[in-house]
């Protein structure tokens, strides 16, 4: 079975030989065990590969270059894009070489890491690079062998006559394939026939990272450079007075700059600058408001009690609803701000060079970044060029420009190419958190415990909108509210992995629990009642798949033995998140009568998965990242700078506080939704859950051991 | 500024630097071993983890002026083909996802091999839980350090 696409002439723009370009960082290594032969080396197989398109070319060597357009930050895309080429094309996955592309909005769409949204986006896109490829290679096999091409097939990199059993390698054909116009339509291969998709292949940079070569944008060194390090101010304040006497007698600092409300210390190599930058006195004065915790913790009464809320979702009545409820749950939740805190920290190199700049880094945004220059320096948006490093984790925070432009500032002042590192502290301190939010939930019950009104009402500083308004459980319930307040601040927020949801889905999946015990109904049960009601009479829009939803309800009360054993004390959580499903069960034990947290189910629907290995990993490591911010982080503020600066006070989850993770996806064969973020939402609400199972007491706020509550019992963390 | 001769990777190397400059900086700016990595510049996180005479270390607060004649390790010696039982074992686990910590673990976990070759999970956990991985990786961390004790 095949499905016929129509092809899409854009995706197909011929490349003049080799000008793809890039960091050539990809390196062959599948294994220590079995090393792969490499008679050519990359400069050879890219100087004799043919091209076919964007995403491809093949040399008559029979190495295949792959080209992944977007930036890698540990989502794992430079294996799993190539992968999708390579399934329909064919190919021997050991004769696979994959480069990271430069920025190019002629050759590639949507060039950018964020919105989980990579995968599904592009899916059918790669497939048709390698499914029109092969497909001239077919053409070119059945002129050669003066046969049809329905008595050819492929496999590994071979075309086969099955008749006689004829075999003529890709390499072989590429140079008449290559000349040969692309096909308008082209088959693409039935899900259940894939041979790459769906087996476990190695992340395609293992040596290199295990090696230890320059992959990231803070390795990038550049002849001629300068290195550079910026004191920027406290979130709104403005320089009063700069004296940065000491600060230029470190040696080593050649230049102290001041440029746009920063200082820039610059010199040769990095050391002097994190010694200059402490002797530097730079004094503040307020720019506006300068606000602290206690001033968010005020504005959060004050506004979830009397500030003026945007309605984002009105269905039925509600004021009626609660008037003539037989009973009403109330809660609030509030989680503080937190920072990105990728392992590597921001950093930029930029070389402006009259009108025209290159810039080389790690961003989630190489667009982004590009037209953020252009626009700051005035040019043309054509005469920046951007290469895109691996990124050393990114989590939201790469997807702003700013650490581009100030790099791109600084080299035009100093007529120098530059790379502008971030200490820890000045990646701490710098910007763009997840904003600080405060919800207020309230349930309306009948006599039969069903769930007849629900209001919700967020209040973020600079969080936009606090809500997913057409997101579970709007569609179930007939008289529903739900508003957003938001306080606009200095202190500068972003999308932070699964934007909003890392919180709202705690904090809405612990109230449903909530609701359902305070009217004695199972967990899961009153989930599976609600969603029924959407299923069967929706009231109002709904963005999400009942039924999808439904099935890791389901199929994860199942894995987990949910209710069985009345020793487990198991907490529930589901969350629509981005375009995936992800179910999730936590599981405590009591140990000399104290509570142990022993393991974590998790149940995904994230579609078709294209590589095992990556995608158990992203579900682990994203339910890790949301109970160590929901366990243990905090952030708060003094003054208009955060209190914590580094490692040190700003902690972050380790080994030993991590929990068995045990991972199941739903095979469905839907195309790819996306799994960067979804599997981190559901996290925080499953052990919350969990934790009032085992102890009675309800977190309602995060990080969960800063809470009063947490202290009167103490939850230890055990591997099985 | 002074001048120090360091043994890296078994090399010997002629540096002009201050005498406060860590190992790390050391490594990164002037002799270009970039594989050590900078993360929090105060011995809390183990992204910039060399050994020391075999043993674990972190290079970001180690002053150069203090290393003297001691042998130093990075990743980019600790094996000549990327072959170190712990590297084989990473690259059979697939641990990594953006990679940015990976080194350091590498090189805590061969300097802890090398003293206890056949650690319990506890002892790789105590050791391992001194390096922060951003993304998660803890899992197969573990695994990884365990596999490659067996495979030794």
């Amino acid at each position: 079975m095949a499905d016929l696409i129509k092809t899409n002439r854009r995706d197909f723009l011929k490349i003049a030989g080799t000008a793809a370009g890039g960091l050539f960082i990809g390196f062959y290594w599948s294994g220590c065990d079995s090393p792969k032969m490499q008679v050519l080396s990359d400069d050879e197989v890219l100087a004799q590969a043919h091209n076919f398109n964007a995403f491809l070319s093949i040399s008559p060597s029979g190495d295949v270059v792959i080209y992944s357009p977007n930036p890698e930050l540990g989502q794992n895309i430079k294996t799993s894009f190539p992968m999708v080429v390579a399934e329909e094309l064919d190919a021997d996955w050991e004769k696979v070489r994959v480069f990271q592309a430069n920025l190019d909005n002629d050759k590639f769409d949507r060039q950018l890491t964020g919105g989980s949204g990579a995968m599904p986006h592009s899916w059918e896109r790669l497939r048709k690079a390698g499914a029109t490829a092969r497909h001239l290679l077919l053409v070119a096999a059945a002129s050669q062998l003066e046969v049809d091409m329905d008595e050819l097939a492929t496999e590994k990199g071979e075309v086969i006559h099955k008749k006689s059993g004829k075999k003529i390698a890709y390499g072989d054909l590429v140079a008449d394939a290559s000349q040969l116009e692309a096909p308008e339509d082209v088959s693409l291969k039935h899900h259940k026939d894939f041979k790459i998709i769906g087996t476990p292949v190695k992340n395609v940079d293992n040596k290199a990272m295990f090696t230890g070569k320059p992959l990231f944008g803070l390795d990038f060194y550049r002849e001629g450079m300068v290195n550079a390090m910026i004191q920027r101010p406290p979130f709104g304040m403005k320089i009063k007075s700069v004296d940065d006497s000491e600060a230029k007698k470190v040696p080593g600092v050649t230049d102290v700059v001041t440029f746009n409300n920063n200082v820039a210390i610059v010199g040769n190599t990095t050391w002097p600058l994190l010694k200059a930058k402490k002797l530097l006195k730079v004094t503040y004065e307020p720019d506006g408001t300068v606000e602290s915790t206690e001033d968010h913790d005020r504005l959060f009464v004050e506004l979830m009690d009397k500030g003026k809320a945007q309605v984002m979702r009105k269905d039925g009545n509600v004021d009626q609803a609660f008037s003539k409820a037989a009973k009403v749950v109330s809660a609030e939740y509030q989680c503080p701000f937190l920072s990105h805190s990728p392992m590597e920290p921001q950093n930029f190199f930029a070389h402006v060079k009259g009108d025209k700049v290159e810039l080389v880094g790690p961003t989630q945004t190489p667009d982004r970044a590009r037209m953020e220059t252009a626009q700051l320096l005035d040019i043309p948006t054509e005469n920046v060029s951007v290469e895109i490093t691996r990124l050393g984790g990114g989590f939201g925070r790469r997807l702003r420009a700013d650490f581009v432009v100030e790099a791109a500032e600084l080299s035009k002042i100093l007529n120098k190419p530059v790379k502008v590192t971030w200490s820890r502290e000045d990646d701490m301190t710098g910007g763009a958190y997840r904003p600080a939010v405060r919800y207020k939930f309230q349930a309306a019950l009948d006599e039969e415990g069903n769930m007849i009104g629900y209001k919700l009402r967020g209040v973020g500083i600079n969080a936009g909108n606090t809500t997913r308004e057409n997101n579970f459980p709007s569609g179930s319930v007939d008289n529903l509210l739900i508003e957003s307040v938001n306080h606009s601040s200095p202190i500068t927020t972003n999308a932070w992995r699964a934007p909003i949801t890392n919180f709202l889905a705690y904090a809405e999946q612990s109230f449903i629990d909530e609701v359902a015990l305070a009217v004695d109904k199972d967990p899961v049960k009153f989930r599976l009642e609600l969603l029924d009601r959407a299923k069967n009479n929706p009231v109002g829009e709904i963005h999400y798949d009942v039924d999808r939803m439904k099935t890791v309800v389901e199929t994860a009360a199942e894995k987990s033995n949910w209710g069985k054993d009345a020793n487990v004390m198991q907490g529930f959580s589901v969350y629509f998140s981005h375009r995936s499903y992800v179910a999730q069960v936590a599981n405590i034990e009591m140990e000399n009568n104290q509570p142990v947290l022993k393991k974590i189910t998790a149940v995904t629907d994230c579609g078709i998965v294209v590589n095992p290995t990556g995608a158990n990993q992203q579900v682990r490591g994203g339910i890790v990242d949301g109970m160590g911010h929901a366990m243990f982080t905090n952030m708060t503020f003094k003054d208009g700078l955060p209190t914590q600066k580094n490692f040190d006070t700003y902690r972050l989850i380790r080994m030993k506080e991590v929990p068995e993770v045990d991972v199941h996806f739903i095979d469905n064969g839907i195309d790819p939704t996306g799994l960067g973020e979804p599997a981190l939402p559901p996290t925080g609400g499953a052990i919350a859950n969990a934790i009032y199972k085992a102890t009675g007491k309800r977190l309602r706020s995060q990080p969960f051991i800063e809470q009063k509550e947490f202290s009167e019992f103490n939850l230890e963390i055990k591997r099985v | 500024m002074a001048n120090y001769s360091l043994k890296i990777n078994g090399e010997t190397f002629n540096v002009d630097v201050e005498e406060d400059t860590p190992l790390l900086w050391v490594l990164r700016d002037h002799l270009g071993l970039v594989g050590t990595k900078y993360s929090c510049g105060i011995a809390q996180c183990g992204a910039c983890t060399v050994h020391l005479n075999g043993e674990a270390t972190f290079s970001c607060t180690l002053p150069v002026s203090s290393v003297g004649s001691d042998e130093v390790t990075t990743i980019e010696g600790l094996s000549k083909e990327g072959d170190h039982p712990v590297q084989k074992a990473w690259n059979e686990v697939d641990v990594a996802q953006c990679g940015y910590c990976q080194a350091g673990q590498i090189m805590n976990a061969a300097a802890l091999l090398k003293k206890n070759p056949s650690p319990s999970m506890q002892e790789i956990e105590d050791t391992m839980n001194k390096n922060l991985c951003r993304c998660g990786t803890y899992h197969k961390i573990r695994e990884a350090v365990a596999l490659a004790a067996k495979n030794k």
